[in-house]
């Protein structure tokens, strides 16, 4: 799911010219890269993919309809893509004031929170669900108690996603003509005209892109979530819980019907995502 | 690994006559991973165990079963619940006998226990009061956790016990997962969760409650009147790389010796010669899995993830509020 996000992650800014060097390295893999490529995602993407969907669909239509339309899992479903999009929304915004900051401002210690964003990676997801519960739980110094509540599912998923959000606006934030701005600046152009007119439209696709990681991240995530959602099912029980409910109760079929929703959700949304990146590619090029 | 072994053979004092050497690929539940160091180091110690090299995988029960029949390595497996060795009886991997023998193949005992925070101060002692205004309970999910079916299991056959029907029964566990304020996904990260604040008490195995203790953990431990007898299973399977070295390990888990440590480390001896030795808190109705029909039917009728009875009861439950 993630190595297909991937490629839609902008590597240059969408306007650059294919340099001669991307050119040249078709003539260096002597043709081979497509099928090398295709063969490593098929292996690490495809296959395991495919596995689940077949798993999905062994006891045939019927069986997985039934699987998908259960109460509990429609529950699920309906928690997870509710957080899910709210988390990618908020972080899109959050990860664009923080990518802004990291690249326009010249403060101390720059540097070191610029390696901080990544930490949600490296940290695993139950020991990130063990500190949030212990942040912002009954007994946090905060006296904020959101344990068991849909705000701690947006909070955890909000933590593990908010480097894909700031990482892809990030280099293109860099790369913006900072000339553009100020010339827009100097004929008359607010602050906030700058921003809607210039900046936002150079940096949507990758916002977009950032926001569909987020999004596919956040439907799957489960060591983060079940420690401070409490699990309960039908309040706060996440899709990737249930999944795991049902894998345990040996119910491996039902496990993968709903996990096939999650992806077709991950894949419906991305594809969009890449639609409408082309959409503002075209007319920024018009 | 082997080589490992075979250095320390030419090299240390000569293995004891009978000791054959060799490993044992250990597999259990995630509970009796610290008891386990300790009864594996005393096992070294002793004739047959000399030499003997130990891989060793903790996990969920469930996880834990699976795993082996999708083709991880295992001579010894130690499950918390009997359905999890039946798997493996089912993929060929265990003899369907293991629960002959003297111990009914059984290697520990436990029974449900309340965990509560330090003195009691909601004065929880009953099941009855697990369900009064205001209490609000942890058990892990139950169709994710075994810990989870022996709880909802005990405060099930508890209402029997105290001649309740069988409707009565399932209305109390109704109650009860009304009062559950979080269903974590294993009885590890349930007693993290209750660490972490949540809940006035916690239903938990009674070996784990005592190594919380044990860890200096903020607990006290509630012995219900009328409660569940946890047994643990444990077999050496069928593709044991290693046979007489598997079979000496659990002879010894089973030894008046071995079952001494594990009684140290919170778990009732299945010995009752041990058993006489230690002083486990004696609930006044002590009931077994067998009598409320069987792991096998309790499962189906109860833990089905679609047409259980708990299954229902979290839909009536989940329906009534989110609606």
């Amino acid at each position: 799911m993630t190595e297909l996000a991937l490629r839609t992650t902008p590597r240059r800014t969408p306007h650059r010219r294919r340099t001669p060097g991307e050119r040249a390295s078709a003539l260096v893999t002597g043709g081979w890269g497509p099928t090398l490529a295709v063969t490593y995602l098929s292996l690490l993407v495809i296959l395991p993919v495919a596995a689940v969907v077949t798993n999905a669909f062994s006891g045939g239509w019927h069986a997985f309809w039934l699987a998908v339309t259960q109460p509990q899992a429609l529950a699920a479903l309906k928690l997870t893509l509710v957080c899910s999009v709210l988390v990618a929304v908020v972080n899109s915004v959050a990860g664009l004031a923080i990518a802004w900051v990291l690249v326009r401002d010249d403060f101390a210690g720059q540097r070191l929170v610029s390696a901080i964003i990544d930490l949600p990676f490296a940290l695993p997801t139950i020991v990130a669900g063990l500190t949030l519960l212990t942040l912002y739980g009954p007994n946090g110094p905060f006296r904020v108690n959101v344990a068991g509540t849909r705000i701690g599912i947006v909070l955890a998923l909000a933590f593990v996603t908010l480097p894909f959000c700031v990482r892809t606006v990030q280099p293109v934030l860099a790369e913006l003509d900072k000339e553009t701005e100020e010339a827009a600046a100097s004929l008359g152009a607010s602050h906030a005209g700058v921003l809607r007119r210039i900046v936002l439209p150079s940096i949507a696709p990758a916002m977009l892109a950032g926001a569909g990681l987020a999004f596919a991240r956040a439907i799957g995530e489960f060591g983060s979530v079940v420690l401070i959602s409490s699990n309960l099912p039908f309040k706060t029980e996440v899709a990737s819980s249930y999944i795991y409910n049902l894998s345990q109760s040996n119910d491996l079929p039902g496990a993968s019907a709903v996990s096939v929703v999650l992806i077709a959700l991950a894949l419906v949304l991305l594809l969009g995502i890449g639609a409408l990146r082309r959409q503002f590619n075209v007319t920024e090029a018009a | 690994m082997a080589g490992l072994a075979l250095l320390g053979l030419s090299v240390g004092a000569a293995p004891p006559a009978g000791a054959a050497g060799g490993t044992v690929s250990l597999v259990a539940y995630s509970t009796p991973k610290p008891a386990y160091s300790v009864l594996i180091s005393a096992f070294d110690e002793t004739a047959a165990g000399s030499g003997v090299t130990f891989t060793q995988s903790f996990g969920p029960s469930g996880t834990q079963a699976t795993s082996v029949t999708q083709g991880l390595p295992a001579d010894v497996v130690n499950f918390s619940l009997a359905p999890d060795m039946n798997k493996l009886v089912s993929a060929g991997l265990v003899a369907s006998t293991w629960g002959s023998g003297p111990t009914k193949g059984i290697v520990t005992d436990s029974i449900v226990s309340f965990v509560v925070r330090p003195g009691n101060p909601k004065h929880i002692k009953t099941w009855a009061d697990l369900v009064k205004p205001g209490v609000q309970v942890i058990t892990p999910n139950p169709f994710s956790s075994g810990s989870a079916k022996w709880n909802l299991m005990a405060a099930y056959g508890a209402q029997l016990a105290l001649h309740k029907t069988k409707a009565q029964a399932l209305a109390y566990l109704t109650q009860l997962l009304q009062h559950t304020v979080a269903q974590p996904s294993s009885a590890s990260t349930a007693l993290q969760t209750f660490l972490g604040g949540q809940g006035d008490v916690l239903l938990d195995y009674e070996d784990d409650a005592i190594y919380a203790q044990n860890q200096n953990q903020p607990v006290s431990i509630v012995t219900p009147p009328e409660t569940i007898l946890i047994e643990n299973p444990i077999a050496v399977t069928t593709k044991a790389a290693d046979p007489t070295a598997a079979k000496a390990f659990v002879k010894f888990l089973l030894s008046t010796e071995g079952q001494t440590l594990w009684a140290e480390q919170g778990y009732r001896p299945v010995l009752p010669s041990v058993a006489a030795r230690f002083d486990f808190p004696t609930p006044k109705k002590l009931f077994t899995i067998d009598g409320l029909g069987g792991w096998t039917s309790v499962n189906t009728a109860f833990f089905d993830p679609t047409t259980g009875k708990v299954a229902a009861i979290e839909q009536s439950l989940g329906q009534a509020t989110s609606g």
